[in-house]
């Protein structure tokens, strides 16, 4: 994994680009967040860029909606999970599981393994870049995040339209 | 009464002093570059929500400095929380008061803890009735038919 660290690279030599038919023009986010002024600006941002949300504010919740806590959910279809989320963006620093534990609990999973993840965090400390994208976070940026941050994001993680 | 015109200059020159003065940085720009006609509110929504929140912050921070045994992990969780907040709408010197805030909770230095703490309610108090003016001065040029200039 190559040392960009803040603005993550792009997904073009990874196998994680997300295909077109699974979203039409429309991805659907998960954005994980506790801080009440940081999901609603997360939300504006993202919608502002053609993105359907759907936000949480707690790690946990996230697991919830993802239906990653329970695993006897054999009766979910292939359909069901790629309609279910296209791309998940956490804050770092959460109470009881962190980005980070969230991350790893994605990646672990059968279901959302290949669900791009992107991290944010206020605080640039390189141990914790690293130790994100080691996980297979496809990007880690640094709060606030800026509409530039989330078209790069659209473009780099999501494959850009036209 | 002030004619359109004179609003907006107003509007103008009130909005670039609170840059000047580091009231308000790039983000608060930011924030208004989101707003669009699907959403003509945003800014004053998301501001307060900023209000709301850190006024149950300020109070859960007081009550805790107050405390026989001061508990330095909560009260670094909600200076942190009021640190996010504040860097997310571009209120400046509230944030930078909160790095301060959070280092005094490393030391466990109570008396720097509370002396934050009156620096931040009062940043707060400052920033709080500073938008107050601007978004008043939004609304009397909305109200006189004008619209509002956008940030450079």
């Amino acid at each position: 994994m190559d040392a960009a660290i803040v603005a993550g690279s792009s997904c073009s030599s990874s196998n994680k680009v997300v295909s077109m038919a699974d979203f039409g023009d429309e991805p659907h986010v998960l954005a994980v967040d506790d801080n009440l002024i940081d999901r609603k600006l997360v939300e504006k941002l993202l919608k502002n860029s053609s993105c359907k949300v759907t936000t949480a504010e707690n790690a946990l919740r996230a697991v919830e909606y993802l239906g990653l806590g329970d695993d006897k959910k054999n009766s979910t279809t292939a359909a069901d999970i790629a309609s279910k989320v296209n791309l998940i963006i956490t804050d770092y620093c959460m109470p009881g599981m962190t980005g980070y534990e969230l991350l790893k609990k994605v990646k672990e999973s059968s279901n959302f393994r290949e669900v791009p993840v992107v991290i944010v965090s206020s605080e640039n400390i390189p141990t914790r870049i690293n130790k994100c994208l080691e996980e297979g976070a496809q990007m880690f940026m640094l709060k606030p995040l800026k509409q530039s941050d989330v078209a790069k994001i659209r473009c780099d993680v999501l494959n850009c339209r036209g | 009464m002030a004619g359109v015109a004179q609003l907006q200059r107003q509007l103008v020159d009130y909005t670039a002093s609170l840059f000047h003065e580091g009231f308000l940085d790039d983000q608060f720009n930011q924030l208004q570059q989101l707003q669009d006609e699907s959403n003509p509110d945003f800014v004053v929504e998301v501001v307060s929500l900023f209000f709301e929140d850190s006024e149950r912050l300020l109070n859960e921070l007081a009550k805790s400095l107050e405390q026989q045994t001061i508990d330095f992990k909560r009260i670094d969780a909600h200076v942190h929380q009021l640190k996010g907040s504040s860097s997310s709408i571009g209120a400046q010197r509230v944030q930078r008061v909160c790095i301060a805030f959070r280092n005094f909770c490393d030391e466990k230095n109570v008396e720097g803890c509370q002396k934050c703490l009156q620096q931040v309610k009062h940043e707060y108090s400052l920033v709080k009735s500073k938008l107050e003016t601007l978004f008043k001065l939004e609304q009397q040029i909305l109200a006189a038919g004008g619209s509002i200039p956008f940030p450079m």
